[in-house]
């Protein structure tokens, strides 16, 4: 950076507030903060309901940070205590339960809109070139997340949090070979045990929410970069003002995005209301029955589930059969599944963006991937013999459940839509609709 | 078509959570369970549900998350509390609803320590415990003379037996079931006892309304807060919503 005197910088507002902008601009590069990315980051203006759950996000985020610091105030990280000091919070201390039902709704409601966020992406191809970048970093917001719901959910020492752990902490002990020596490094002992519980809370209140933040910021860094894309896919930048360099297409985001968002975040905060206030255990998903009782390591609960927002990788680790007597191959389909996300930018070889413009087989592949997803979710918290058993007398299948069958053909649908993925886009027809030159509603 | 595509995603997607809520939520066996009714709103109701559960469960259940001067909340003062609830005359109204039985005495007698009761009615469900204590009926097979339809083999006996009487389980007809021939079973009061069924039912209407009340102190207050923030927020989204359409006026 160069040196020297910086050149004079007239006041924004007028006053004594103006002043004060001015002298602090002189020192801090306040306004050209606020003009890149507010004032004059120019985004497309035919953003549409998908494009809410971005700055949703960012809400339930800072959300989760303010009452998560405010549950730390009285919570203890302590086997023998935990679960004691969270009815503490619920009965004794002034607004407990508030900040209790807004950190567990919030972690739901988090997963929720990040799902629909990435849904968007899916939709009109936000991971395309040249946003592969946002897209691998929104791909490790999201395993990040993972991490820190699933630390955070031993918390409260129920049994669910401690037998959901234990379940989970031994998927890595499935590992060959070096398997049960890293489950006992995870846990700190050879069971959960209070040690375990000491460092799932350093890593839910400090370590995570720190990599989450900075990769926010990196998400957010990179989008600013190269700019947002719309529902319709199409590059806003080759039409633009010959005078003011703007795509035509263009809009301010503040305050015409944060007057938008704003309408969003307030239903938004109404529906999320509706449930802290009326239904914070929404049925059993958001907190389970079992978890009010203390955790008891002696005591198995009759049925293990996850919390929804895992339960489509989990019912794919269920329906994959153990071989050679090891669970091993489970843990790599749910971890593969993960993972396969991050490949998306370089699978896609459509010659158009959105969904808008794309020919029928994109459309059938996404549309049976999201069936395949939220069926495998609903399966993964009930039990497999939902659905009965297919009769022996069918050969090759009989004697299965059914509800274990048909996880394992999602399974493969949810794979089929990523691995086929640059065949079926490669060799796809645009729809017979032309993708406009500008953006349309 | 799109958005209709989209909208019907959403929709199955809102379907399937909002319908297979029940599944979680019964867990265990299919047994039927009986509406308890409950009314958090019913003073009355609550206040004879406490004296219910001091004076019955009480004696070998804790509630080790429940302060007594939290029964201030359902409208009894804390001289009440002291004079017709409070058996202990030196403990304090900060101090946790705790049971004189000793662990090691439980275990004992009831192979097993008897379950904290603070939070039953959100484990259990209120309905569940509504059915429960009243579907005990006499087993001599089991070690307490007791079975319940509810809890199969449960190790608590009917303690209120001297209330509602002693049922027996008989057999009133047959059904099929995957081609076998199962009885079809009822339980019928075959000793009356203090209370009439419909008396015995309200006391443990009452018991249930306690319980549930016990097992989250805050829900009615929850419930008349709610109300004002939701209408807050409708007030705030036609308020946001003037201003978005205000500042898009000039987006061609």
């Amino acid at each position: 950076m160069a040196s020297g005197p910086k050149p004079e910088i007239s006041p924004p507002i007028s006053g004594p507030l103006g002043q004060l902008v001015v002298w602090v601009d002189q020192r801090f590069p306040l306004m050209s903060l606020w003009k890149d990315h507010l004032s004059e980051y120019y985004a497309p203006k035919n953003f549409n309901f998908w494009y809410y759950f971005g700055s949703l996000a960012m809400l339930i985020l800072v959300m989760q940070i303010v009452t998560g610091i405010f549950l730390t105030m009285n919570y203890k990280p302590d086997a023998t205590l935990a679960f004691a000091s969270v009815e503490y919070i619920m009965r004794d201390v002034q607004a407990g339960w508030l900040i209790r039902y807004m950190h567990s709704t919030g972690a739901s409601m988090f997963f929720l809109v990040v799902y629909l966020h990435m849904m968007r992406g899916l939709m009109y191809g936000s991971y395309r070139k040249p946003r592969e970048l946002i897209w691998i970093f929104g791909c490790l917001i999201y395993l990040t997340l993972m991490a820190e719901a699933f630390f955070g959910y031993l918390l409260p020492w129920g049994q669910m949090s401690y037998w959901g752990a234990q379940v989970i902490i031994n998927l890595f002990a499935a590992i060959p070979f070096i398997g049960p020596d890293l489950a006992v490094w995870i846990r700190g002992d050879y069971n959960i045990s209070d040690a375990t519980l000491n460092r799932f809370f350093a890593f839910h209140v400090i370590a995570l929410p720190l990599v989450l933040l900075g990769l926010v910021a990196a998400h957010i860094m990179a989008l600013h970069e190269v700019g947002s894309n719309n529902p319709d896919g199409i590059d806003i930048s080759k039409h633009v003002d010959p005078k003011t360099g703007i795509p035509k297409d263009a809009i301010p985001f503040h305050p015409y995005y944060t007057v938008k968002d704003i309408v969003g975040v307030v239903v938004f905060l109404a529906l999320f209301s509706a449930i802290v206030f009326f239904a914070p255990e929404m049925g059993g998903y958001f907190l389970e029955a079992p978890n009010f009782v203390p955790a008891d390591p002696l005591q198995t609960p009759a049925h293990i589930a996850p919390v929804w927002y895992f339960t489509p990788f989990y019912a794919m680790l269920r329906a994959i059969p153990s071989f050679f007597g090891s669970a091993f191959w489970g843990v790599m389909v749910m971890g593969a599944a993960t993972m396969i996300l991050f490949a998306l930018p370089w699978l896609d070889r459509g010659k158009v963006k959105s969904i808008r413009y794309r020919g029928p087989i994109y459309k059938c592949f996404l549309t049976a991937f999201v069936i395949s997803f939220v069926v495998l979710g609903y399966l993964g918290v009930v039990p497999t013999t939902v659905w009965g058993q297919i009769p022996n007398a069918i050969p090759v299948i009989g004697g299965v459940d059914t509800a274990t069958l048909v996880s394992r053909i999602l399974t493969a649908v949810y794979f089929a839509f990523f691995l086929l993925m640059p065949w079926y886009t490669k060799k796809e027809i645009p729809n017979e609709l032309p993708e406009p030159e500008r953006v349309t509603k | 078509m799109k958005s209709n595509m989209i909208r019907s995603l959403l929709g199955a997607l809102v379907a399937t959570i909002v319908f297979s809520a029940p599944v979680i939520a019964a867990g265990g066996a299919a047994v039927h369970l009986d509406d308890a009714h409950v009314n958090l709103k019913d003073e009355a109701s609550l206040q004879r549900g406490a004296r219910n559960f001091v004076t019955n469960c009480l004696n070998c259940h804790n509630a080790q998350f429940m302060r007594w001067g939290h029964l201030t909340q359902i409208g009894l003062t804390e001289e009440q509390i002291k004079t017709n609830l409070m058996f202990n005359p030196d403990a304090k109204m900060s101090d946790y609803m705790t049971s004189a039985l000793k662990p090691q005495d439980a275990k004992a007698w009831f192979a097993g320590v008897p379950p904290d009761l603070t939070l039953v009615a959100r484990v259990r469900g209120s309905n569940w415990i509504y059915t429960f204590l009243r579907s005990f009926y006499v087993d001599p097979t089991t070690p307490s003379g007791w079975n319940n339809t509810v809890f199969p083999g449960v190790s608590m006996p009917h303690v209120l037996h001297d209330l509602q009487g002693a049922a027996a389980k008989v057999v009133v007809g047959e059904k099929e079931s995957h081609g076998k021939k199962i009885a079809v079973t009822k339980i019928v009061l075959e000793r009356v006892g203090t209370m009439s069924p419909q008396e015995y039912d309200q006391y443990v209407r009452d018991l249930v309304n306690y319980l549930t009340f016990m097992g989250e102190p805050a829900q009615v207050k929850r419930t008349q807060l709610g109300v004002w923030v939701l209408f807050f927020l409708v007030i705030a989204f036609f308020a946001a919503l003037l201003v978005k359409r205000e500042y898009w006026k000039d987006v061609k």
